[in-house]
């Protein structure tokens, strides 16, 4: 089980870091090609995966598998 | 191995993503929704007619594969109108933002909602007139600034349910982005419904109405802004008038059936020559 996020579609709107209830995401400093610091599951151990953030991306970046 | 991608991606039609919407815009989680929704129907968008109107939740339409179209500014009733006409068995999708639907539109939604047209309405609801830069549209809370309204919004604001309900429509639900599940269960219920559904979706906007009316562009306090002010219709239900007052009610509100419109002359589908 694991958080994927894909880069070029993220918008780094931090809406899955609002949603999560166990505060897995955060807001990196890596920039994707349009210009914007991507989102990144960086606790993803603390992933109950609820998939909230898979339903609640506006981008559909995210897949909880 | 290439990294997994969102299952609901075989919809979207291929070089589109990513959307044209703002970070964090709701439109992209009503998107989102609808798609999940269809996928556990088993119902395939490219089936269905997706029209879209003007303005940035019309855009949803336009990443869907299948048929959509696009373009005249609150017709998208008109439009719909027109294909049920010819073709009932289709199903037909309207996205369509607040502005779309409740100012320029309005007189469309109170007629096919009479005559229980078979469409599915999903209203975006962002309270401003997000793409042309955040004016006050009819759905603005009262006492909102807003680009035009800089000492707030005079007039009180509309609410597009009770306007349908009253119309006659058949199935009326309102839910918010901030309940992405039961966001997804509202969109399920109305796609399987047969006759007029809306669904109007409380959406943040945070590059227009958040900057103007919440002096903050952050997608997480305008969505915040809005939760805060929604109760569910089993709360609503044991408040007063005055206590309900700026509150937006979360749920159903009706749900049943009645002849649905297949011509002026024709309310029976079975009866219908070209239905056959």
């Amino acid at each position: 089980m694991a958080v994927y996020i894909d880069k070029n579609l993220c918008k780094g709107c931090g809406l899955c870091i609002h949603f999560c209830p166990k505060n897995v995401f955060d807001i990196t400093d890596e920039i994707n090609k349009k210009g914007f610091n991507v989102a990144a599951p960086t606790r993803q151990k603390d992933c109950i995966q609820c998939k909230l953030c898979e339903r609640s991306c506006p981008d559909l970046a995210i897949v909880v598998e | 191995m290439s990294q997994p991608i969102n299952p609901l991606r075989k919809y979207i039609r291929e070089g589109k993503l990513p959307h044209f919407f703002c970070p964090g815009c709701g439109c992209g989680q009503i998107l989102n929704a609808f798609l999940q929704a269809c996928d556990e129907l088993s119902v395939d968008p490219s089936r269905m007619v997706i029209i879209g109107g003007v303005g940035c939740t019309a855009r949803i339409p336009v990443y869907l594969k299948g048929d959509v179209l696009h373009g005249v500014h609150g017709r998208t009733l008109a439009w719909a109108t027109g294909i049920k006409l010819h073709k009932p068995q289709t199903k037909v999708v309207i996205f369509a933002g607040d502005g779309d639907v409740a100012s320029i539109g309005g007189n469309h939604l109170i007629h096919a909602a009479r005559r229980n047209l078979d469409v599915l309405v999903v209203v975006a609801n962002n309270f401003n007139y997000a793409m042309t830069g955040g004016q006050v549209a009819p759905m603005t809370p009262s006492q909102v600034r807003t680009m035009t309204t800089p000492f707030g919004n005079p007039e009180p604001s509309f609410d597009i349910c009770e306007l349908v309900v009253t119309a006659g429509a058949t199935y009326v639900a309102r839910e918010a982005t901030g309940r992405p599940v039961q966001l997804e269960r509202t969109l399920k219920k109305a796609l399987t419904h047969e006759g007029f559904a809306l669904v109007e979706v409380l959406s943040q906007c945070p590059t227009n109405y958040g900057r103007y009316a919440l002096r903050s562009g952050d997608p997480a306090v305008t969505l915040k802004w809005i939760m805060d002010r929604c109760i569910t219709k089993a709360q609503a239900d044991k408040l007063s008038k005055e206590e309900k007052a700026g509150k937006f009610v979360l749920g159903e509100f009706v749900d049943f059936k009645r002849p649905i419109f297949c011509g002026s002359s024709v309310y029976d589908l079975e009866s219908c020559e070209c239905c056959e």
